[in-house]
């Protein structure tokens, strides 16, 4: 590896992420919380990570930015701006981190210290990454407060968090995301915490931030809602592993994986008339000790034999960029989500436990 | 599982082979049903230490109810064997005046696991009555039984059971009243706060929005609720209670002689320390012994109580 | 914050009168204070015992003695001591002079240990330092201080004698007479107090240490510790600016709720080590049914609580703008 500068351009991906596995031990067992993700991000795109809470869609960019608790075993590769980041120790990640790669967290409630300003808690990752002055720093801390849309950001920067309301401080979050021009934004289920009347203005303020920086996005939301619209690229995540990868068009249009169209189902549409939404029945699947096969498919209308014995690699259908792994992806395409859904529907849906999920 | 052999339902592409013909793989995590006593056993017993202490601890009580019983020797018996080291014959050694230091620590043990067992039963009734009525009720109640408590929390407790315990003239009952009338503030904030966490719970309110009466709330929903925190604070309070009713004993202030207790043995014999150090060791070590294996138990009960514990370990 | 802590203290001064009045009743009628003076043969004359009668208020009803006693401290009138000769304001006074100086090193030293011993457990949770500190907290947990304080006796006395020199004291708080100057008094005091604020110290210890251990991984484990860490805050950044910081406030409320155990701790501390303390004040009060000197003590105890959690009230806000604002 030659020592080059952490943000240089090399190439079109600037993030890529290949085969990554992250194991927890719990004294319950081997929990695999990711079981083999790769996937490259391309300069300025948005890409959406889907799946339920337990998809380990929140573990794989923690394993990115390198914030896994130790306890965690991770294997693979992940290369920023072609530098593995998975070899690279505390300093070197460091360095990385807030101003190659920055990240959103789920809560703005508790994701800023209760003790210091914000100001000063934006300045902070300015004055980390950049030999400037304080002053300056304070400085450009209003600047970005006024660029997230916060009003009156000169007297805002001397507020502590408790004083503002939660989306007030997502957008603090944001602009201490954005302050050093990375490359890539990172944002974790970014509205999941907030009102609904808050979660536009929201993804309009990290709309801003990838604007005014050029950053590539990672999007992750259980919500295909907060996906549509904003992402380029799709991935659906189930049971620490993609199931399907595609443009956002095609994911959303022409799915080609059974879990995919039963989130669909399970989204309120207005463009579609529809009686009812569909649940998928069931609970995602225990983690630990996980049994061969498809994971999905004690919850799948689908399932055969062979999807309890063999478990289902991404392939390519017609589109070589669109993948899916289902052993019948050929007999999910061109069906509405109730089509498939509707006698899982009818039945009443079974208590399954999620004691054994990976909290998010 | 949803019938999908019925196929003229829907057009779908429907599976191949019903589910009566596939033998299915358990995949989503099924818990099997157990009471809450199972589950809290289950994983009190996973904890090693709790359970080790627990072993050494019902050794110690046997060792002292029942062998002390049995021992050749009783408390005030002189033996003839004046400033021994211990021996078969004596295994802790005797004092100047012979009296068979084994027989005091086993009788000592037993009042002073007497008087904490007793402070944690009194001390646990009051508090958690006490408590559970200012969570239940809020407003001024609470407003004025919390400031008691927390009045009697911040003052010096041992120096004013000293106070107290003057009246009680050695009386091992008296004295653990006394404890108890002081250290029940402890519990009265622990079950206060567990009633008013649980007041909030979702479970409660659909109680009540069925029309469920108070009495029935307090007794179905809050009391096996609270249970855990409540049987928890009271086994540590058995341990601060022993480390207490010692500590009074040996100002002059719990047991008096001619009984005896671990405190009062420690004081009795701080000044032969260093000349026959078996009259101050044995009864220290029963006090240090009972206590930790006390708290470990407490931290393991605890452990198994609380299900939202961390579970990863490295 | 301010206004809160006193307002907090307006509704305490209420029940804290109550509670004297419980403890002058129980004081008051668990003994004779005129026991030691019939028990001298032969016998002194009635018209003494009536006169020291007469003195200790005892021909009064007892809520006319509690009543004037009420009244009396607001003069300054703590009431007429057992020991005729003793002024009972005084004598607490300078006594708890004494035990301050214990209490307050003894608390600074603990405070000291537990943090670093709390914040090193957390830090490397799970690793062998973190096992050994928890092992040695929950040991000093079990351990009563009067036997800990009575082996640090001998390990004074063993340490003396290694040395060849009276270095560490393990009787009284400070000699009688010290040849020298000041250097050599302060020294004297100083090695009449090591081993008592060692013993005192480890007993708070124990419980402190488990508590920032456990508020330190809280916050370890925050969103707000990620989120720097995500800014590209090194671990050391992290642990000084925000890990720390915010780890620290619990423990400020802690420590003030263990004041009483404290104080009780020293009596027991004095006592071992034959301090001319408050603590010692009070076990000769009780075994003279002094009431008006056990009543003395407790209501200066009291006052010590409150000042010292009126301190913590105030270095709470200084350290949480929650509190600060609120």
């Amino acid at each position: 590896m030659t020592p080059t500068d952490p943000t240089a351009t090399t190439g079109d991906t600037v993030l890529e992420v290949e085969d990554l596995t992250v194991q927890f031990p719990t004294d319950e067992g081997l929990v695999q919380a990711v079981r083999g993700v790769s996937y490259e991000l391309r300069r300025g795109e948005v890409l959406g990570i889907v799946g339920e809470s337990g998809s380990g869609k929140s573990v794989t960019s923690l394993a990115v930015m390198g914030l896994l608790p130790k306890t965690a075993r991770v294997s693979g590769s992940v290369r920023f701006n072609g530098r593995e980041l998975l070899e690279s120790g505390d300093k070197e990640l460091s360095r990385v981190r807030g101003r190659g790669i920055s990240m959103v967290f789920q809560d703005p409630m508790t994701s800023l210290n209760p003790v210091y300003t914000i100001g000063d808690q934006i300045a902070e990752t300015l004055l980390v990454h950049n030999d400037i002055t304080k002053q300056a720093a304070r400085k450009q801390a209003v600047e970005l407060l006024e660029t997230v849309h916060i009003p009156n950001p000169e007297q805002r920067a001397k507020a502590y968090p408790h004083e503002l309301s939660g989306g007030m401080r997502q957008r603090v979050v944001i602009a201490i995301a954005m302050a050093n021009q990375p490359d890539v934004i990172i944002a974790d289920e970014p509205t999941t915490a907030l009102d609904v009347t808050v979660q536009a203005q929201i993804l309009e303020a990290l709309r801003t931030a990838q604007n005014e920086t050029g950053a590539a996005m990672i999007l992750i939301t259980h919500d295909l809602g907060v996906i549509a619209g904003q992402a380029d690229r799709v991935m659906v995540m189930y049971a620490g592993k993609p199931v399907e990868k595609g443009t956002a068009d095609e994911v959303f249009y022409t799915p080609r994986m059974p879990y995919t169209l039963g989130l669909l189902g399970s989204l309120p549409r207005l463009d579609v008339k529809t009686d009812r939404l569909t649940p998928i029945a069931g609970a995602p699947p225990s983690v630990i000790n996980m049994p061969p096969g498809c994971p999905f498919s004690p919850r799948c209308p689908l399932a055969e034999d062979i999807c309890d014995q063999e478990e289902p690699s991404l392939e390519p259908g017609s589109n070589p960029e669109h993948l899916a792994a289902c052993h019948f992806s050929y007999r999910v395409e061109g069906h509405a989500p109730a089509d498939l859904f509707r006698q899982a529907a009818d039945d009443p849906l079974p208590t399954g436990a999620t004691e054994g999920e990976v909290r998010e | 599982m949803p019938d999908n052999t019925n196929s003229d339902v829907s057009p779908v592409p429907t599976r191949t082979s019903g589910p009566e013909k596939r033998t299915r793989v358990e995949r989503e995590f099924t818990v099997a049903e157990r009471s809450q006593a199972q589950l809290v056993l289950r994983r009190f017993l996973q904890h090693k230490l709790a359970v080790g202490s627990l072993i050494v601890l019902i050794l110690i009580i046997l060792l002292a109810f029942v062998g002390g019983w049995l021992w050749k020797y009783g408390v005030e018996d002189l033996t003839g064997d004046h400033s021994q080291p211990p021996s078969w014959e004596h295994p802790f050694g005797t004092d100047a005046i012979g009296h068979d230091s084994f027989a005091q620590v086993l009788r000592g043990t037993q009042i002073s696991i007497g008087i904490a067992v007793l402070v944690a039963l009194f001390a646990t009734i009051v508090g958690t009555i006490w408590g559970a009525v200012a969570g239940f009720y809020r407003g001024w109640v609470d407003t004025v039984l919390m400031r008691v408590a927390d009045l009697v929390l911040t003052l010096p407790l041992l120096a004013v059971a000293a106070v107290l315990g003057h009246n009680t003239q050695g009386t091992w009952w008296l004295i653990a009243v006394v404890i108890a009338g002081l250290y029940w503030a402890y519990v009265s904030r622990v079950a206060r706060g567990v009633v008013l966490s649980l007041r909030e719970k979702e479970f409660i309110e659909a109680a009540k929005a069925l029309g469920a009466t108070d009495a029935r709330i307090i007794f179905r929903h809050l009391v096996p609720n609270a249970l855990g925190s409540v049987i928890v604070n009271a086994t540590v309070l058995v341990a601060i209670a022993i480390l207490i009713e010692t500590s009074l004993s040996f100002l002059g202030f719990g047991v008096r002689p001619p009984d005896t207790s671990l405190g009062l043995l420690v004081s009795q014999n701080q000044t032969a320390v260093s000349t026959r150090p078996w009259l101050f060791y044995f009864p220290g070590l029963f006090i240090i012994l009972i206590a930790l294996t006390i708290n470990f138990i407490g931290d393991g009960l605890r452990d198994a109580f609380d299900p939202q514990q961390t579970k990863v370990r490295a | 914050m301010l206004a809160y802590s006193l307002r907090r203290l307006l509704i305490s001064v209420p029940i804290f009168i109550a509670s004297t009045f419980v403890v002058f009743l129980m004081a008051a009628l668990s003994g004779n204070p005129l026991n030691r003076l019939l028990a001298i043969s032969p016998p002194p004359p009635p018209q003494t015992i009536e006169a020291e009668r007469v003195r200790l208020h005892l021909d009064q009803p007892i809520f006319e003695r509690y009543w004037n006693w009420l009244t009396g401290l607001f003069r300054g009138d703590f009431g007429p001591s057992v020991e005729s000769t003793m002024d009972i304001g005084n004598e607490v006074m300078s006594r708890y002079l004494v035990t301050l100086r214990l209490v307050l090193l003894a608390m600074l030293l603990a405070l000291i240990l537990a943090i670093i011993a709390g914040v090193v457990s957390a830090v490397k949770q799970y690793s062998g330092i973190d096992y050994t500190f928890t092992f040695i907290g929950f040991l000093f947990l079990a351990m009563p201080t009067f036997w800990f304080a009575i082996l640090l006796k001998e390990a004074g006395i063993s340490f003396n004698n290694a040395v060849g020199e009276q270095v560490l004291f393990t009787i009284g708080d400070s000699s009688v007479y010290v040849a020298g100057g000041a250097w050599d008094k302060v020294l004297d005091t100083a090695g009449h107090m090591v081993l008592p604020t060692i013993s005192l110290a480890l007993l708070s210890f124990a419980a402190w240490s488990r508590f920032q251990r456990a508020a330190m991984l809280e916050v370890l484990n925050s969103d707000y510790v990620r989120l720097a860490r995500a800014k590209g805050l090194r671990r050391g950044q992290v642990m000084r600016k925000h890990a720390l910081r915010t780890a620290l406030i619990p423990l400020t409320t802690v420590t003030a709720l263990d004041l009483g155990s404290i104080i009780s701790g020293a009596v027991v501390t004095e006592t071992v080590f034959q301090w001319q303390g408050a603590g010692t004040f009070l076990l000769e009060a009780i075994r003279k049914d002094d009431v008006y000197s056990i009543m003395a003590w407790l209501v200066i105890s009291a006052t010590v609580i409150i000042v010292l959690n009126l301190v913590a009230d105030l270095l709470y806000g200084v350290l949480d703008p929650r509190i600060r604002y609120a």
